[in-house]
């Protein structure tokens, strides 16, 4: 008898609880789950939401690979996340070691760093597209600005002349425009600096006491405890840059719709012409399970690669 | 002095000087990154403020504008309906911090505090939606808003806010719901209290800077979003202060005095916002427990 309460009691429980995540399952049928099947589905399809859908096969996928432009826009991509991800996590948890000194003014220091990664947004995109113009930006102004200079050929004179006489064209030039970007992105590491913070301020003192007792010096410090104890967050922060720079979208849609000559044609930003400009839902959505794909088995092979480096206490 | 007293202690004074030189060269540095960090915002403060012709003529780095053209604001401002703009984007971003914030925190206390069948799995799925591409579900739930009538109004930006509020925040609130002592569940649950009851007098109000945690980051991310706005509106009175700003830039891209100013109008009360809650960005990072 007291065993039958027990089930009516944990009956009602069970009941309770499935109430108090109801919202989170309905949210997860209708914007998660029925979505993942039905773009699945349509990835087989041709459809442009006004004529009927077409089971077409594999034929999206066989066209990705002739696709000059899906080919570009991965390249473009990589290379965005080839030089990004290193420089942004470099620059991150360089910020974070300097930051976590103890000096009066650190809090100080702290929220400047981090003030670029919270206005991330159309506003921001606006600002460095000016500072990327190539007469009136900020950018050019500082490199052709005038320096003075040593002459040496008749006597000594002292010359101005500007640091740099043809500063590139940033965003309206193919070959800068992606390097434009990447400088960008690297104004937002205080994100990931922030992530650094919290993991540097968690490893133990004891362990750099003991690391001084064995004589360690500041490099051995910094190889032998604190980049294996920040392990877990350096790669939290890989996996996070990774799934970021797979995904950049605003950034270019806003500053360079892809342009100069498709130089700036982020993966991300041809899937979402071809769904809202060109109405090729089934393409689209091909693009966007080869996207899933790509990111899944980069975070598998992080995720393999990582029992070979991540010290986990 | 405050560097005098740090290092009272230590008495060699080659050890004192070599401290101080180091602190010196600390703040030096970090000031030196500051002002690299800073000087994109002041750019743009001072091209916000500078009168129109003079943008292209003034030599060198211009910081500091002559006259002030204050003016700038008011007519960026006002060539298109801003006013408009920041009333959906009131509505939105209120309405969304309502939503993901209640929602969130129901679904993250039945994770931590109550005990039903797959329980484990069903968690499991929310961290697994974590990790799926928004450009995977982004066709579908464009169809589901177009079949639903729903395009060109602002109920596909706010109404999903409702329904559970994002993993990320589940997860965040589930991992504080965990730390609240079960000794005052218990009680609650003797005096008669339902787990609604619990919800609401135990669980939030122990929770306040995790529940402020959350209405911030979900202040910053729907304040800014873009994406969202430009699939689903297309009226000017439907818009949005960023997709507003992205159509200033189409109308008027070449007028940077005023491009910046209607910039800085937006970027306004983010900054204001995390000024006065920085803390709650830090705690947040060290809550959802993302360190060594």
């Amino acid at each position: 008898m007291k065993k039958q309460k027990m089930t009516n009691r944990q009956r009602t429980e069970a009941l309770q609880g499935f109430a108090f995540i109801s919202p989170w399952m309905i949210g997860f049928v209708c914007f998660a789950l029925g979505p993942v099947i039905f773009s699945l589905c349509l990835s087989f399809c041709k459809w442009d939401i006004l004529t009927p859908i077409q089971f077409v096969g594999m034929k999206n996928y066989a066209k990705m690979v002739q696709d000059p432009l899906v080919g570009k826009s991965l390249v473009n991509t990589l290379y965005y996340a080839a030089f990004a991800i290193p420089l942004g996590m470099c620059g991150a948890l360089g910020t974070a070691l300097l930051l976590n000194q103890k000096l009066k003014a650190m809090r100080l220091f702290r929220t400047l760093f981090y003030v670029p990664s919270v206005t991330s947004g159309v506003a921001t995109f606006l600002l460095w597209s000016f500072i990327f113009n190539p007469e009136m930006g900020l950018m050019n102004r500082a490199l052709s600005h005038k320096v003075p200079w040593i002459e040496l050929v008749n006597g000594i004179a002292i010359k101005y002349i500007p640091f740099i006489a043809n500063p590139p064209k940033w965003l309206a030039d193919p070959t800068w425009a992606m390097p434009a970007l990447i400088i960008m992105s690297l104004w937002g590491v205080g994100g990931g600096m922030l992530i650094y913070l919290a993991g540097l301020q968690g490893i133990p003192e004891e362990l750099y006491e003991a690391a001084l007792l064995d004589g360690a010096n500041p490099i051995q410090k910094f190889w032998y405890v604190t980049i294996p104890m920040l392990s877990p967050t350096i790669f939290f922060n890989l996996i996070m840059s990774i799934i970021g720079s797979f995904q950049v979208f605003g950034a270019a849609f806003v500053m360079t719709g892809g342009a100069p000559a498709n130089s700036t044609l982020f993966y991300v930003l041809y899937l979402f012409q071809n769904a809202m400009m060109y109405f090729r839902m089934g393409y689209a959505s091909a693009m966007a399970w080869l996207l899933f794909i790509i990111i899944l088995s980069l975070t598998l092979i992080q995720l393999r690669l990582s029992k070979k480096w991540v010290h986990y206490q | 002095m405050s560097i005098a007293t740090t290092y009272r202690k230590t008495h060699d004074p080659r050890i004192r000087a070599l401290k101080i030189t180091k602190t010196v060269l600390m703040y030096l540095v970090l000031s030196a990154l500051s002002i690299v960090f800073l000087i994109p915002f002041c750019w743009m403060l001072a091209t916000s403020l500078t009168e129109a012709g003079n943008i292209r003529s003034s030599a060198g780095i211009p910081f500091i504008p002559h006259p002030f053209a204050w003016g700038n604001y008011k007519e960026a401002l006002t060539v298109l309906p801003f006013l408009t703009f920041l009333k959906n984007t009131l509505t939105i971003t209120g309405l969304c911090i309502i939503g993901q914030t209640l929602s969130a925190s129901l679904v993250a206390f039945g994770f931590s505090r109550m005990r039903f069948p797959g329980r484990e799995f069903l968690f499991i799925l929310v961290l697994s939606t974590m990790m799926l591409p928004a450009q995977v579900t982004m066709i579908p739930t464009f169809v589901l808003f177009v079949k639903l009538r729903w395009i060109d109004t602002l109920k596909p930006l706010i109404v999903p806010a409702f329904f559970g509020g994002g993993a990320f925040f589940i997860f965040l609130l589930r991992q504080f719901f965990l730390t609240i002592p079960s000794e005052l569940e218990d009680a609650a649950r003797i005096d008669g209290c339902s787990p609604l009851g619990i919800y609401r007098n135990v669980a939030l109000p122990l929770s306040k800077p995790a529940l402020a945690t959350v209405a911030i980051f979900s202040f910053m991310a729907h304040w800014n979003d873009f994406m969202g706005p430009l699939i689903y509106t297309q009226s000017m009175e439907k818009k949005t202060l960023a997709l507003g700003l992205y159509s200033f830039k189409g109308l008027h891209g070449t007028e940077y005095h005023l491009m910046m100013a209607a910039a800085i109008a937006v970027l306004f009360p983010v900054l204001i916002i995390f000024f006065s809650a920085q803390k709650y960005f830090v705690q947040g990072i060290v809550m959802s427990g993302i360190k060594g």
